[in-house]
């Protein structure tokens, strides 16, 4: 039993209340509040990281042990990839808080603002931690329908259309998840995700196996946006206040999608080849379309809230890569690398997709527009915003020494060396296109000149703002340091390991 | 397997309306038509032929109880559905008073 588990939902969950009574009468308090909680967080998640490397801790809540070695109670689970998924959330979401100190102001009704906020992010720990299947269901709704509500904060035309374009995805996305898990819990008669590996290697009925994981994955597919399910995002994401587009794009999409899909896929369901080609095919998929949707843009947000759909393909398709190397059974080695590129691509694109939406929102927050072709000249007026967005935008492209040149150079070196050439050398142009993308996006909003008079007295952003980008920024350039064998082995193999071997989850778990 | 076979063509007829009504508003209870049907399977997984309620009775040990889980994880996905069934409805109420209509066609200004 790690006490600490439950405290990653409770205390955001908590907060969220604590923030709607106390800012009735108390009304400086609740922006403070906020990031309090979540820098709490950020230290138990850290803390966290550094404890738990390639062990696996428990929490049964209520106490509830297991009879005859039958799981009864819920779970909730803590391992190597976990911890490196809460650590995403948890930073991302403190400096997103803190980002809104100053950005929120614009606003009404800074309570809610707060109050939502820390409502999603305790949905986002609470899937990521659940052992459980039904609690993965629950928890998602929580951060889902926060989320519906966040987008809609403006309460304009386009971000009312948008809410109420997500939210009609998004539940018949949640109805296909419940209907995944009813048609598991019917044949295995039980929910707690190792349990369910267990009696899934008794034996199972194919058709029906297959049935189940098109359901489980067009369900999480659609929360993560992978190219068939994307219509909602672009609107979502470039709808929504600044600092909650950092957190869709940088967290959400990972904490209830991908993190949701690599998980169950792994360690609940038993890889099979026609999947994992399924799976490999809509990640390239995502990639090439998200890229070249994204080229066109000129609205900013919606630039970037395409490229995450395109940079999402790459984890995807990594992921896909390892579970064909290990659904046929050679080069193990080969899938490692494969699923290590896109465990650490998901880690980079949190850090640098958050950092360029904070970047689109501090620009956003002077000059009061979105469009490319208005902007101009802004890198001598804005420094911290135009070296921060340039750091980011140079990382997003793939350009060395920043952590994405890394990242992608693992995924396209495992395809090479699992003979996918295509699928290496489509990596190599998608990752081209989109320096050009960001190029198109430094030279308008920073260097050319401007038409635009209210360009011209113009100020840096405010401390709060500042601080966060320049953070998420340090991360960008130190997270590159996650090649050095070293630090590779003590954060990102623990979770490699628990992906890849198809029975250390279960075990480990109904031992205890 | 008939029971299973019309809650299937329920969440078909949900799906139908999302996609083909104009209104936001039955749109919004086409939603509600499927919500119903996913609870109306779990109900149905849970279902014994001659159960009884799984209030256990040590005196009869071979009574057939009825699987009590279901149960309980419908009432918790009702509960999160009339979440999700008010949020939207506030935003279709919202979106009114922006647009003056329901009618989708009517409300495009975001092109996916």
């Amino acid at each position: 039993m790690n006490p600490l588990i439950p405290l990653f939902v409770v205390i955001p969950l908590a907060g969220a209340f604590l923030i709607m009574i106390l800012g009735r009468f108390i009304s400086w308090l609740n922006k403070y509040l906020a990031s309090v909680i979540l820098l709490i967080l950020v230290i138990f998640s850290i803390y966290s990281l550094v404890t738990t490397g390639k062990s696996l801790s428990l929490y049964k809540v209520g106490g509830w042990e297991p009879v005859h070695k039958i799981p009864i109670g819920i779970y909730m689970v803590m391992d190597g990839f976990t911890v490196i998924v809460l650590c995403i959330i948890n930073i991302i979401g403190f400096l997103s808080a803190f980002y809104s100190i100053s950005y929120v102001k614009r606003y009404t009704a800074e309570n809610y603002f707060y109050a939502l906020f820390c409502l999603m992010v305790a949905g986002m720990n609470g899937v990521v931690l659940s052992g459980d299947l039904f609690n993965i269901f629950v928890f998602l709704e929580i951060s889902v329908i926060s989320a519906y509500g966040l987008v809609a904060f403006g309460v304009e035309k386009n971000e009312l259309e948008a809410s109420f374009k997500y939210q009609v995805l998004g539940g018949i996305a949640s109805f296909l998840i419940l209907f995944g898990i009813g048609f598991i819990y019917w044949k295995t008669k039980t929910l707690n995700i190792a349990d369910i590996k267990e009696a899934f290697n008794t034996g199972y009925d194919k058709s029906f196996y297959i049935f189940v994981q098109i359901l489980i994955l067009s369900g999480f597919g659609l929360k993560a946006a992978i190219i068939p399910f994307h219509a909602w995002l672009p609107d979502a994401h470039s709808s929504a206040p600044s600092p909650i587009s950092a957190m869709l794009s940088g967290v959400l999409i990972k904490a209830i999608g991908i993190y949701v899909i690599i998980r169950l896929f792994f360690n609940m369901f038993a890889i099979s080849e026609e999947m994992a080609i399924l799976i490999t095919t809509l990640g390239t998929l995502s990639m090439v379309i998200g890229v070249f949707l994204a080229i066109g843009q000129w609205d900013i947000k919606r630039l970037l809230a395409y490229h995450s759909i395109s940079q999402m393909g790459y984890v995807v398709m990594s992921a896909g890569i390892g579970m064909i190397l290990l659904s046929r059974g050679v080069k193990p080695e080969i899938a490692s690398l494969a699923v290590a590129g896109g465990i650490f691509h998901l880690l980079n694109h949190a850090a640098f997709k958050g950092l360029l939406f904070l970047n689109a929102g501090a620009i956003e927050y002077t000059i009061g527009t979105r469009d490319l072709k208005e902007m101009g000249g802004l890198a001598k007026s804005m420094p911290a915003t135009s070296a921060t967005s340039f750091i980011a935008s140079m990382s997003i492209s793939g350009i060395p020494p920043f952590n994405g040149f890394f990242s992608k150079l693992i995924i396209i070196v495992a395809a090479v060396m699992a003979r996918f050439y295509l699928l290496a050398v489509l990596a190599v142009i998608v990752s081209i296109i989109t320096l050009a993308s960001f190029l198109k996006f430094q030279r308008y909003a920073f260097y050319n000149k401007s038409g635009n008079d209210r360009i011209q007295n113009i100020k840096e952003v405010p401390f709060p703002m500042v601080f966060s980008m320049v953070i998420l920024s340090i991360v960008c350039i130190f997270l590159s340091l996650l090649v050095i064998p070293e630090i590779r082995d003590a954060i990102l193999t623990p979770a490699i390991d628990i992906l890849t071997d198809p029975v250390k989850y279960s075990t480990l778990i109904l031992a205890q | 397997m008939t029971a299973y076979i019309m809650c299937f063509i329920l969440f078909l007829v949900g799906l139908y309306g999302v996609i083909t009504r104009r209104n936001l508003v039955k749109i919004a209870v086409s939603l509600s038509i499927m919500e119903i049907s996913t609870f109306l399977f779990f109900a149905l997984i849970g279902y014994i032929d001659g159960g009884v309620a799984p209030i256990v009775d040590p005196a009869d040990p071979v009574k057939v109880y009825v699987d009590p889980l279901p149960q309980a994880l419908v009432l918790t996905a009702i509960v999160i559905g009339l979440a999700t069934t008010a949020m939207l409805m506030a935003v279709i109420i919202r979106l009114y008073r922006k647009y003056g209509t329901f009618d989708i066609r009517e409300i495009k200004n975001l092109r996916g």
